[in-house]
């Protein structure tokens, strides 16, 4: 009796859910077919290339504000703990390969521990302790770097230099790196309990504590997967530039807020895939390859363009969710 | 039953912390400062303390209203940005016409927001965050990146002259909170913008016209970004895109939760929301006057956002 | 499922859960006065008693949501504490609540299994293996969806008997269900019974919280009767008339009852001819079908039905807060623009809605705030608060209600739920209605705040307002009314004058209906 009236709307609803998470694969896939015959210069190895190594960076970042948002949740901290990680890799570099890696995921780790504590425990808004955590790690790399006038440079002979400038098959390391923690990441989304959980937080925060599960202990994982993931975006970035460079990774937070969104990942929480915020990221880094192909388009588009596909998305998303209640 | 007391006269303190705790702790400030710091008690130091609180405080009265109704305006740094940029294309025409081309602006800026989060329903946060994004490459592609010196006097005079001895930014700035204050006590709009960040739901069963409070608060938010941006670009003697309101919108939520308005909505501190750009401007001058480097004054306000909002948060939400 | 021989034999037995001397404490009441009871496995205990009784205080302390201030609770003999939700489940005691409590984005599978996925020998959770379990444990529950679907794709009943699959399947030894059939069909209700009877006969214990007489009788071999926080009755339930079972949860004596009845609602209303308002054939959102209301002034109209019935979207539908597809609301003749409730109220039309906490106070604001909101336009000349002529208002009604607040300016979440109730109804008599939609307005306050608020309800109709009354209780309805409109499944099935309104026939008139319909 229910099937028979509610079958018109549920097929609305499915075709609005497919909308959401494929939205931004059937844009992805046309805007590179259009670029493709647009720009002679779009189609090249070198190109392709360096498209997907630039969007490596924001990748890593991008994958854990996933799941934190993904869990009702937001890191505003993660630009700054993306150049806090770059310039202690950096620094670190000098001590060998295991300090250059250990010590930024360490302290960055910490300080997504410390959100990830303050939030779960003493309940307060998310968005508001890692925006403290934004100012207090900008201000922790301002300390280590003589307030951002020393530049660690990491030795060019260091074995560290190929996490970011290697090569396998002509591609860069860090695309193999966020490929493979991009599958680790599905897999701990879609294949554990934890990742289940972390739908549930975001779906329904009140009903998971009612069904016992661990909600306090898998908010602080969420936030301090976080902040190890932008600190290790961090380590890759130091790597490839071959430096600390202390003024990276402001608005970066914004970046992957919009990519992760743009991939179909409620920003209220509770559904969202991890392969889309890859597309996101593709989505974003093909924006600004366009817009450097222009050439005479002022680079500052960029960030309209940016924000205008936000909105775009976030506007679309909206509609399609008020659509599925009606 | 003596935890019972306990845990009663602890809430008392919170509230009483939640209340005063602003004005207490500019008092400190000033006390330490006046013992510890050379100098301190000099006009000429009020008058910079004060001048550099200003656009602070003119951005976070706004904040405060979109805070009370249970939102978030992160696009007034970017906003500000757009009205730097628009000064020296209409500065031609009068510093009057491109004052009020710049606020106009704003004004948009914040119908957009509003319209986005009224009627779309779309999280303050995420509306105001495309703004935040775009807003400022919009406005540095106005001003093709560049910075611009400003050479009219009669603009200049903004954020540099005085009146009757007090700088016209402090006059502003203090009018405006006085405006603020009225509106929110004392008119219906107020009331409503109250009421609605409250409870939205309870607030649309009694007919308020929630929508158009919504939109309003925006439109408030962003006109008075704008001014702040038409303030700090007279102070400067120049127009630049590219750097100024940089994290505005932290400095000025910062100052909103430290004066006491909670950011679960329902209410508005305007006072306190004054008082709290100026704890903020103390905190730094006081850190910068002992030779303290501008990384612990950034840790240091983390530290102070985070005890405000323990303090704050008696019914916590995202 | 009445008292047998084997019900006998399962009552010696030692009793799974044990609460004994509990005292829970919150500011301002006293939730749990040394409340005691016990329960014995296989048995179906009903736990019974007004709003405010304490029933869901018990059930959180049971849960491990809420830590008791006094007394223990004994599992199986031993002493425990639950600190959190997740030890009660693992000592076995799983809840249901009123509110489907699951996640609703999350497939139906997900939900059923959640926190306790199947895994492989990898550790990682083995999709295939939790779909084909869930369909197999779902179809002893009547769901034969996809489980892959998103839960919030089925009905309230069907995820309310998600839930309950979830929460027997996790090696329950006792269920707890808080009022599991409010939002159930009647079909699915039979549903639910089947497997309350199999789980008595795997001898798993239930509490078992309701209102409605009938499946207490019908299921229950036992009931715990609390009032204000205390145990007034605890014992068999077949051998308790249900007269005496109602009298002791309301805390009345029988006589009374019988004879004045258990409201403080006076005679019949003299009822003008003419309709003031009229809403004809409401239809929207799936929810309403086809309802027809139509109000006189100084007449109060009942409106009954079971939860979900649609009575109040068809109050909110009335004063323009629930979406309408069709049908058009008059008043006076004169047609009101669908979905605009500020026409609704400037045409003299108010709601007090059903949820006093979501829906209407505002809980910073002050009393005086509350009681003007609604009219602050009218008092405000120029949009400037003139703070006398409220001071004025809320004065003459303080006084009129017996609001009871320290001053008017006390922050309103600081008052009693009845006392909240009462300055709801002053805003909305503020704006000067001449109709006025009451959905529950008695739920959840104290007994004699709730003669207060009925006596002014009989009081303004003798006034010549129209009032929409809808009550759950159902001698309030009966009472209060002049005339009662049964509602089912968002269409009125049933109208009742005069000698004609008596509990028999409402429920006649509702159930009627839902035999045809299945």
């Amino acid at each position: 009796m229910t099937a028979t009236t509610s079958q018109p709307t549920a097929r609305n609803a499915a075709f609005a859910g497919v909308l959401q998470r494929q939205g931004a694969a059937v844009v992805l896939v046309l805007g590179v077919a259009a670029s493709w015959f647009a720009f002679p210069h779009f189609g090249t190895a070198d190109n392709l290339r360096s498209l997907v190594l630039q969007g490596s960076f924001l990748a890593v970042i991008a994958l854990g504000m996933t799941f934190v948002i993904i869990s009702g949740g937001i890191d505003l901290s993660v630009g700054s703990n993306y150049a806090l990680g770059g310039v202690l890799a950096a620094y670190g570099a000098q001590y060998g390969l295991v300090v250059a890696i250990v010590l930024p995921l360490a302290v960055c780790s910490l300080i997504g521990l410390v959100n990830g504590v303050l939030i779960a425990r003493t309940g307060m808004a998310p968005f508001i302790v890692t925006l403290a955590s934004l100012l207090f790690a900008r201000g922790l790399l301002l300390a280590l770097t003589s307030e951002g006038a020393t530049t660690y440079k990491v030795d060019p002979g260091s074995a560290f230099l190929w996490l970011g400038q290697g090569t396998i098959f002509g591609i860069g390391v860090p695309v193999y790196i966020t490929l493979v923690l991009f599958a680790l990441g599905g897999l701990l989304l879609r294949r554990t309990r934890f990742g289940q959980s972390v739908f549930a937080i975001g779906g329904a925060e009140q009903s998971a504590l009612l069904m016992g599960l661990p909600v306090a202990r898998t908010k602080i994982s969420l936030y301090t997967l976080s902040g190890a993931l932008a600190g290790f975006a961090g380590v890759l970035t130091a790597a490839y530039l071959q430096s600390g460079v202390t003024v990276i990774g402001v608005g970066t937070e914004l970046d992957a807020i919009s990519v992760v969104v743009i991939g179909g990942t409620l920003l209220t929480g509770g559904a969202g895939t991890i392969i889309g915020t890859l597309v996101g990221v593709l989505l974003r880094t093909l924006i600004q390859n366009v817009i450097n192909q222009i050439g005479t388009l002022d680079s500052n588009y960029q960030t309209v363009v940016s924000g205008a596909f936000l909105l775009v998305v976030v506007v679309i998303q909206r509609l399609l969710a008020r659509s599925r209640t009606r | 039953m003596s935890s019972a007391t306990l845990t009663r006269d602890r809430a008392k303190v919170t509230a009483w912390l939640q209340n005063y705790g602003v004005y207490l702790a500019v008092v400190v400030l000033l006390l330490f400062n006046v013992v510890f710091t050379e100098n301190f008690l000099s006009a000429a130091n009020f008058r910079t303390q004060l001048v550099q609180a200003a656009p602070v405080c003119i951005v976070a009265l706004g904040m405060a209203l979109v805070i009370g109704t249970e939102g978030i305006d992160l696009s007034v740094g970017s906003v500000m940005a757009i009205s730097a940029a628009l000064i020296p294309l209409y500065l031609g025409a009068g510093p009057l016409t491109a004052i009020i081309v710049a606020v106009i602006a704003g004004v948009v800026s914040g119908l957009f927001s509003g319209y986005l989060v009224a009627y779309l329903g779309i999280q303050p946060i995420i509306a105001t965050l495309a703004l935040l994004v775009g807003g400022r490459g919009l406005a540095l592609v106005i001003a093709h990146g560049q910075l611009v010196q400003l050479h009219s006097q009669e603009f200049l005079e903004l954020g540099t002259g005085d009146l009757l001895g007090v700088p016209i930014m402090v006059i502003v700035a203090g009018v405006l909170a006085v405006l603020a204050g009225l509106v929110v006590q004392r008119t219906t709009f107020g009331r409503h913008l109250v009421a609605v960040g409250g409870n939205r739901a309870a607030s649309t069963l009694a007919g308020l016209p929630v929508k158009r409070v919504l939109i309003s608060v925006y439109v408030i938010s962003g006109a008075l970004a704008a001014v702040a941006g038409v303030l700090a670009t007279s102070r400067l003697a120049a127009s630049d895109p590219s750097d100024v309101g940089l994290l505005m919108e932290l400095s000025a939520i910062t100052a909103v939760v430290v004066g006491g308005t909670p950011l679960t909505g329902g209410r508005v501190r305007v006072l306190g929301t004054v008082f709290g750009a100026l704890l903020m401007q103390l905190v730094q001058a006081t850190l910068i006057k002992h030779n303290l480097p501008d990384s612990t004054a950034q840790m240091v306000q983390a530290a102070i956002i985070v005890v405000a909002v323990y303090v704050a948060r008696e019914r916590s939400s995202r | 499922m009445t008292a047998t021989t084997e019900d006998d034999v399962a009552m010696t037995t030692a009793p799974v859960l044990e609460v004994a001397g509990v005292t829970k404490r919150f500011p301002g009441t006293l939730a749990l006065d040394d409340v005691s009871f016990t329960l014995r496995p296989g048995e179906v205990h009903a736990l019974v008693g007004e709003n405010g009784a304490g029933k869901s205080t018990l059930i959180k302390v049971l849960t491990g949501v809420y830590q008791p201030d006094e007394g223990e609770v004994r599992h199986l003999g031993e002493p425990v504490t639950f600190k959190r939700p997740i030890d009660a489940q693992r000592a076995g005691i799983s809840t249901i609540y009123q509110e489907v409590n699951l996640v609703p984005l999350m497939s139906i599978a997900g939900n059923v299994f959640l926190g306790r996925e199947p895994r492989t020998k990898a550790g990682l959770v083995d999709w295939s293996r939790m779909y084909a379990d869930a369909r197999e444990l779902l179809k002893g529950y009547g769901i034969d969806d996809d489980v892959k679907r998103p839960l919030h794709s089925l009905g309230v009943g069907a995820q309310q008997m998600v839930a309950l699959a979830r929460a027997v399947s996790t090696d329950a030894k006792v269920v707890i269900m808080d009022e599991p059939t409010s939002s159930l069909e009647p079909r699915e209700v039979e549903t639910l019974f089947e497997v309350l009877n199999r789980l008595h006969a795997e001898g798993i214990a239930i509490v078992y919280v309701s209102h409605r007489m009938d499946e207490l009788y019908r299921v229950c071999e036992s009931v715990t009767v609390l009032r204000d926080g205390r145990v007034v009755h605890s014992g068999p339930l077949a051998t308790l008339p249900r007269i005496e079972l109602v009298s002791k949860m309301l805390g009345r004596e029988i006589k009374q009852i019988r004879e004045e009845g258990v409201t403080a609602f006076g005679e019949e209303h003299d009822v003008e001819r003419e309709p003031l308002l009229k809403a004809e054939n409401l239809a929207g959102m799936r929810k309403l079908h086809d309802v027809s209301v139509s109000i006189r002034p100084g007449e109060v109209v009942g409106l009954a039905g079971l939860l979900g019935s649609g009575r109040s979207e068809t109050a909110r539908a009335i004063v323009g807060a629930f979406p309408l597809d069709g049908g058009s609301v008059l008043l006076a003749g004169k047609p009101l623009k669908r979905n605009k409730i500020k026409a609704a109220m400037r045409a003299g039309i108010a709601l007090l809605a059903e949820d006093r906490k979501t829906d209407g106070i505002i809980p910073n604001l002050s009393v005086r705030e509350n009681i003007v909101l609604a009219a602050l336009p009218s008092l405000s000349p120029f949009g400037l608060v003139s703070k006398s002529k409220q001071d004025k208002i809320v004065k003459i009604f303080m006084d009129r209600l017996r609001i009871k607040a320290s001053s008017p300016e006390q922050k309103v979440s600081e008052l009693s739920g009845g006392n909240q109730q009462k300055v709801l109804l002053a805003r909305w008599l503020a704006t000067g209605p001449k109709i006025l939609l009451l959905d529950e307005p008695t739920r959840g306050i104290d007994v004699g705040a709730k003669a207060e608020v009925q006596a002014l309800i009989d009081e303004l109709a003798r006034e010549g307002l129209g009032v929409l009354l809808i009550s759950s209780e159902l001698e309030e309805l009966i009472d209060g009314s002049d005339r009662v409109v049964v509602l089912r499944d968002g269409s009125v099935v049933g109208e009742l004058t005069g000698d004609r309104i008596t509990e028999e026939n409402v429920l006649t008139a509702i159930a009627a209906e839902a035999d045809n319909d299945v």
